[in-house]
């Protein structure tokens, strides 16, 4: 709720370029499904849209299930575009949201050690017990190297992503952001990542008039599935 | 340009529970890391700094007693205590509103409620979805009767110089007047098993920049710093104002810095240039510091890249440890309060250089005009960050 006129009114127009949703065992790419699975547990459906997509990285093994989420949705809203050619690594940013942090793993870690005779803690589950991991699982592969933060909220908050992301491209910290929502906690998985560019910046071509302004009302309708 | 204003902090530690403490602690050369033997926290004998809990206990129940009499003492956790005095302290000392529909609580925290993680801890009057954060940051809005909705930012060990930054740009967007800036994490076996798994535990009490540095101790804290568009409100006389800040990533490694520092001085040249200053425009550097090999040594790097090797630097995590979310908020404020005084403490625990790129590391406190000091932070996740504070 503002009050007050904004002191700042941003000229720059911003747009959502792509974005990704990932749920119920189905891969959306800009509203339209892409791969439907009728696995059940999220470990089986993260490996078999791995699969899918052909996806060469060893290391997604490694991950927890966060991590493998927000990797898999970052991997498909990237593939054939050339924002990573376009944007120096470091105006590159990546901004999260998320409801239970990194809750599995943490209970995972604290299974490790609360048996004395049975104490084995073990780094390749401590370090997942941060949210951000999932970003610098991205920022590595992607090789993505501006402005982070991950915030924790109990439902996706469009509101905050826009006021923050915004201010990050007045700012000049950003020419483009990685943005949205990665929720894995056992088998209840959801993510809804975006990509945000000026809309200067972007070249006339096919396609343009299908890009999205970034504004709350925008992300809340583009994250349940409602038409522009 | 709006000018952000810092204002009135806390700080809690082993070392006490207001700033004002602190400041008077490390001016006598007081250390609140102890050696705990084995028990609850940790198998074997480990260095840390906990937070006096019977003193805690106190001065929250004279709190509560002013503020919520019908409440009782077994519905809060330790954290949300926490919390909860040091936002009240904050409060206590400037002219906000906490309930004004222009101020924001950011929370920073790695853990919130680590003491509920599992469950078999929690005490019947806490609900089990306090663990999470959003319900933990919920409960400490609804405390305290804010307009909105508290933000809660988890990057790791940044995460409270990062909600400064963030505090000051949702400010300068003008979608708020006043951030309440607060963070703290609680010690318990989760978090000392945890980094003694990654053996980043020192056996001793922590030695930040030191030539036989072997490791970070871990402390108990929580902090909480004023942001506002208004200084009349701020409630400190002097004029500090958040001139910049940044934070970048390695996109290295999820666990380890990229040792080249470039990333870091990234973060610090990018503070810098927001604050339209040159290296020699700085005075003091209240460096991030842990006391690990290879944290220290990016982090000497990334001060010489970035031309700021002969600027005095210290840690404060010689004193009373890394306290993770709320490091950044911490020693943010014992900074201001050297900016403040003009004075600048000594890293504890530093005796000879042990960085291959040298800086010029306190050995000793002293008098020193502040006019612009840079504030650093690394993490977990390949975060840095560099904010900068100036007197006007």
């Amino acid at each position: 709720m503002r009050t007050q006129a904004d002191p700042f009114p941003s000229k720059m127009e911003l747009l959502i370029t792509r974005y990704v949703k990932l749920q119920d065992g189905r891969v959306w790419l800009n509203g339209i499904v892409e791969y439907v699975s009728e696995l059940g547990s999220a470990n089986e459906l993260f490996r078999s849209v791995y699969r899918h997509y052909r996806t060469d990285y060893p290391k997604f093994f490694k991950m927890d299930n966060l991590c493998k989420l927000a990797f898999l949705s970052a991997e498909i809203l990237l593939r054939g575009t050339d924002v990573l050619q376009k944007y120096p690594a470091e105006q590159i940013g990546i901004i999260l949201e998320n409801a239970s942090s990194s809750l599995e793993y943490d209970q995972k870690h604290l299974e490790s050690v609360r048996d004395r005779d049975k104490y084995f803690p073990s780094p390749s589950v401590f370090v997942y017990t941060i949210p951000n991991i999932m970003v610098a699982e991205i920022a590595i592969r992607h090789q993505m190297k501006g402005e982070n933060a991950v915030f924790i909220s109990e439902q996706f908050d469009p509101e905050l992503i826009d006021h923050y992301v915004s201010e990050l491209f007045r700012n000049q910290r950003v020419s483009c952001c990685l943005s949205g929502w990665v929720e894995c906690y056992r088998d209840h998985y959801q993510s809804f990542l975006f990509i945000i560019e000026e809309k200067d910046k972007i070249k006339r071509c096919k396609g343009v008039q299908e890009y999205v302004t970034l504004n709350i009302l925008n992300v809340e309708r583009l994250f349940k599935g409602k038409p522009i | 340009m709006l000018d952000v204003f810092v204002g009135a902090s806390n700080t809690i530690t082993s070392m006490g529970f207001s700033t004002a403490e602190h400041v008077e602690r490390i001016k006598a050369n007081q250390i609140g890391i102890r050696i705990y033997p084995g028990g609850n926290l940790y198998p074997t004998p480990v260095p840390l700094s906990l937070i006096d809990s019977q003193g805690l206990l106190d001065l929250f129940r004279k709190c509560l007693n002013k503020t919520n009499p019908d409440l009782q003492l077994d519905s809060f956790t330790r954290s949300e205590m926490l919390h909860i005095l040091s936002i009240s302290d904050v409060l206590k000392n400037s002219g906000v509103n906490i309930t004004d529909s222009r101020t924001l609580i950011i929370l920073a925290t790695l853990k919130g409620n680590m003491d509920l993680i599992g469950g078999k801890n929690r005490p019947p009057a806490i609900e089990p979805d306090r663990v999470y954060l959003w319900k933990w940051s919920e409960f400490l809005g609804s405390f305290f009767n804010s307009s909105n909705k508290p933000v809660v930012v988890s990057n790791a060990c940044v995460s409270g110089l990062l909600a400064i930054i963030i505090g000051s740009r949702l400010i300068k967007a003008g979608k708020y007047d006043h951030v309440i800036a607060a963070g703290g994490d609680i010690l318990t076996e989760f978090a000392v098993s945890g980094f003694q798994s990654f053996q980043s535990l020192s056996p001793n009490p922590c030695k930040p920049f030191d030539a036989a540095r072997d490791g970070l101790s871990l402390g108990e804290g929580c902090g909480s710093i004023l942001l506002s568009r208004h200084h009349s409100l701020c409630g400190i006389p002097e004029k500090i104002v958040v001139a910049g800040g940044s934070c970048t990533n390695d996109a290295h490694h999820i666990s380890g810095p990229l040792r080249s520092g470039e990333s870091f001085c990234v973060a610090i040249r990018r503070a810098l240039e927001e604050a339209s200053l040159d290296p020699p425009d700085i005075d003091y550097i209240s460096a991030h510091g842990t006391g690990t090999d290879y944290y220290d040594e990016t982090e000497a790097k990334a001060l010489s890249l970035a031309g700021l090797e002969r600027v005095p630097v210290n840690s404060f995590k010689g004193y009373f440890g890394h306290t993770l979310g709320a490091a950044g908020i911490i020693e943010s404020a014992l900074a201001i309060a050297s900016m403040r005084n003009n004075k600048l403490f000594k890293s504890a625990g530093f005796e000879n250089p042990g960085t291959s790129q040298p800086i010029n590391i306190l050995t000793d406190h002293a008098v020193k005009e502040v006019n612009h000091c840079l504030k650093t932070a690394s993490g977990f996740g390949g975060c840095n960050t560099a904010v900068v504070f100036r007197k006007i």
